[in-house]
């Protein structure tokens, strides 16, 4: 790695202003009252790390972690299922097999079912959260409860008691002081960074309109096998089970109606919309639409586009794109930050062809945030970006417009009242095996 | 049905015909007569692409410490002696590399008898479908294919080899020097003043940050269009910087670095979003890991990049086809790659 991506943080901070600002904080009350950090600064420590969810994502956020220049080893690992655990720590111990003292996770540190995250969790420093986004308020409070840094890896909720939820361990967590980096990558890409910086230094004057997509074929299904209970079926093939995934628009789209939050430095106020299922439809489909079509209305006026589609053979464009008083701007997760006049002249145009990776930045980010204690927690805006793409989805399932504060305080939990393998499931199939599917004007969502 | 089914046997004639004539014709052209330009079918479509002759012969590879822009690992120069072959007179475009990577579309392309026959190539193994859109809304049809891996181009040569009979695979990269510099030893396959670059190649000084459509500029002396330029190809090394530093004592004859590990491979020519120095003839680019960054499985693709849609290849057919036991010996086994 060049020492650009070594020194690269969100903020326009390089790590040397990190340790500077470290350096302004020893001896403050701050950091006496820190759990850990005292230890870890002495430089006798290993940071442990645990990871719980172990499917690709969790694997890859683990191997970036271990991938940081600190002293970082793996400690514990936990997954529902015992095979997806297995598969993650063959692949991270290949990954590590000239640096083995980096994966250190004895047999009986590995933890599965649904109750095995609590017991990772107490065995590490940091913990990487990235099982399907419906656990991921119950294992972010336990995280924060028992006083641990955390990867949070987005969306972060799939229904609004789980967003209060995240919002209220968010709190927490900065009154521990503890770090929290969420997996909206794109806040830490440097072409988003250096694109919309100008933005808000009006390079296209007022922003006055958006438009976000996440267009593309879909992705996997994990057809039901014989033996499984109803519980073990929706949690293997968790994308198609809104209790598990929050549909497609929150599980993917979230990325593009994050930017557009950021670029407008706030929240939709309210969202209508309309959506659907017209191909993917199928008996290992689950009950989540293929196509989402909102309309996000900001405090100011400001009308977001929002489009996502799950459909094979069609068009595919994931991006956002501002239209404002003195000119448009288009970027997009593969480095695109190009800003042109109202006559379509081009005014700037982002290179960036060697920028670090934004995975691993986020990686850099969270753990030179526990050596440095310098304070680093953006959960909220994971949690109100979450909340955002949620109210996309109770607009298109409604057919209704969705106030901002209404779907904040619904109290409609999408969970199950139990986890187990026999456990009821919150949605049950039919005697053909089909689900039930939102219905505009008929479904109720707060 | 009747008629039919008379059709089908006809076909059958017809095909088993032309494919005597075929291997009559390889053995065939070996001599030199032969070695002319021509066009491939894809069998079974209405696919087809052109090869143009690159005669045998010596060269000296790499660049003088004193050309414009270039790096440590383009010396030092040497000789190096290859073999003739045909090369692709334009970059593989995505009408081709689709029906390999979908059996759909190769499916419907094909009309019922070439369908109805089992062919050696449904034994290769085909890519994953993409996860994202491959081409980034920069171009289909008459654009260069974007986004593989070396595994997965080398994988195409395999398929087609498959199909045709003909031995294809990617260029060494001393091939693909020679290839490009046409004769040529100076910075450029044109010359050193880079100012004509426009007339021949696609930088990112003119391609409006995206592909285009293969052979819309001047081609080479030996009728090779967007060597330098448009995207940057893959070769069949391992990229080692140092690789040069051997050949210091006479000709090297058509070196070759086998890989041995995923990272890095030997790419040429630069690409659409390169400035012109890295266009160059001698000019050296290699595979990176972060080229998987938006890849979120482990272990990673092998067949697809997720942020490099500036490259792409071109095949070569050596004049001089080896045995089947020598042309197994260039084909490549998958390496897992659990990300960088």
């Amino acid at each position: 790695m060049s020492n650009k991506e070594q020194n690269y943080s969100p903020s326009g901070f390089t790590r040397r202003d990190f340790v500077k600002g470290s350096a302004a904080l020893v001896g403050g009350a701050l950091v006496s009252q820190l759990p850990f950090v005292g230890a870890y600064a002495a430089g006798s420590d290993t940071l442990k790390i645990a990871v719980v969810g172990c499917g690709g994502r969790g694997t890859g956020a683990a191997i970036q972690a271990l991938s940081t220049k600190e002293s970082v080893k793996l400690v514990a690992m936990a997954d529902a299922f015992r095979d997806r655990l297995d598969d993650s720590y063959n692949n991270i111990s290949q990954k590590f097999e000239n640096d083995k003292k980096r994966v250190d996770v004895p047999e009986k540190n590995k933890f599965t079912g649904f109750d095995g995250y609590k017991k990772a969790i107490a065995l590490a420093d940091v913990v990487i959260l990235t099982t399907p986004p419906g656990f991921r308020p119950l294992h972010f409070e336990e995280a924060v409860r028992q006083g641990k840094h955390v990867f949070l890896e987005k969306p972060v909720a799939t229904d609004a008691p789980g967003v209060r939820q995240v919002l209220a361990a968010a709190e927490e967590a900065k009154k521990k002081n503890l770090k929290v980096v969420m997996g909206l990558q794109r806040r830490y890409q440097n072409a988003y960074l250096e694109t919309i910086k100008r933005l808000n230094d009006g390079a296209i004057g007022d922003i006055v309109g958006a438009q976000a997509y996440w267009h593309n074929a879909g992705v996997w299904v994990r057809p039901r096998q014989a033996g499984q209970t109803e519980m073990e079926y929706q949690m293997r093939n968790w994308y198609y089970f809104n209790w598990l995934c929050g549909d497609h628009i929150n599980e993917q789209h979230i990325h593009n109606i994050d930017v557009v939050n950021w670029v407008k430095n706030g929240y939709p106020v309210s969202a209508q919309g309309m959506g659907g299922r017209q191909v993917r439809n199928g008996i290992d489909h689950g009950e989540i639409y293929d196509h989402h079509f909102v309309e996000f209305t900001y405090a100011d006026g400001t009308i977001l586009n929002s489009q996502c589609r799950h459909i094979p053979n069609t068009m595919n464009r994931v991006e956002e794109t501002f239209s404002g008083s003195k000119g448009r701007a288009t970027l997009s997760g593969d480095g695109k930050g190009i800003i042109t006049d109202l006559k379509g002249n081009v005014i700037y145009n982002y290179r960036g062809k060697d920028d670090p990776n934004p995975y691993q930045t986020e990686h850099d980010i969270l753990f030179a945030a526990i050596r440095d204690n310098k304070p680093y927690n953006n959960a909220e805006i994971a949690a109100k970006s979450t909340m955002s793409a949620i109210m996309g989805r109770m607009a298109t399932y409604s057919g209704q417009v969705i106030k901002w504060e209404d779907a904040l305080n619904s109290d409609m939990s999408l969970m199950p009242k139990a986890f187990a393998w026999d456990a009821e499931t919150p949605t049950k199939p039919d005697a053909e095996g089909r689900y039930p599917i939102p219905t505009p004007g008929i479904t109720k969502v707060i | 049905m009747q008629f039919k089914k008379k059709y089908y046997l006809l076909s059958w004639v017809v095909i088993i015909v032309l494919i005597k004539v075929s291997v009559v014709k390889v053995t065939a052209q070996t001599a030199s007569a032969e070695f002319k330009q021509y066009k491939e079918l894809i069998p079974g479509t209405s696919v087809s692409f052109e090869l143009a002759p690159v005669p045998g012969g010596e060269f000296l590879m790499g660049s003088p410490a004193t050309e414009v822009g270039r790096k440590d690992d383009e010396g030092p120069q040497h000789k190096v002696k290859i073999e003739p072959f045909w090369m692709g007179s334009h970059e593989v475009s995505w009408d081709e590399f689709e029906i390999f990577v979908y059996r759909e579309i190769e499916k419907q392309s094909m009309n019922a008898s070439s369908m109805n026959k089992t062919s050696t190539a449904d034994a290769v193994s085909r890519p994953s479908p993409p996860y994202l859109d491959m081409t980034f809304g920069m171009g289909k049809n008459g654009f260069p294919a974007i986004n593989m891996t070396q595994f997965a181009a080398l994988t195409y040569c395999k398929w087609l080899t498959a199909k045709t009979g003909h031995f294809y695979r990617l260029p060494t990269e001393a091939e693909w020097e020679y290839a490009c510099r046409a004769g040529a030893t100076t910075a450029y396959a044109f010359g050193d003043d880079k100012s004509n670059l426009d007339d021949y190649a696609w930088s990112y000084n003119n391609s409006q940050a995206g592909t285009k459509k293969v052979g819309s500029k001047k081609p080479n002396a030996w009728g090779l269009y967007d060597m330098h330029g448009n995207v940057a190809e893959w070769t069949l090394d391992q990229y080692n910087p140092e690789y040069y530093a051997q050949f210091t004592k006479g000709a090297a004859t058509n070196p070759w670095l086998k890989p041995t590990k995923l990272y890095a491979h030997a790419l040429r020519g630069g690409s659409w979003d390169d400035d012109p120095a890295a266009l160059r003839s001698a000019a050296r680019q290699f595979s990176k890991p972060v080229w998987k960054q938006r890849d979120p499985q482990i272990p990673k693709s092998q067949w697809w990049f997720t942020d490099a849609p500036f490259i792409g290849f071109r095949i070569v057919r050596p004049l001089k086809q080896p045995s089947p036991e020598e042309i197994a010996k260039y084909w490549a086994e998958p390496i897992k790659d659990f990300g960088g």
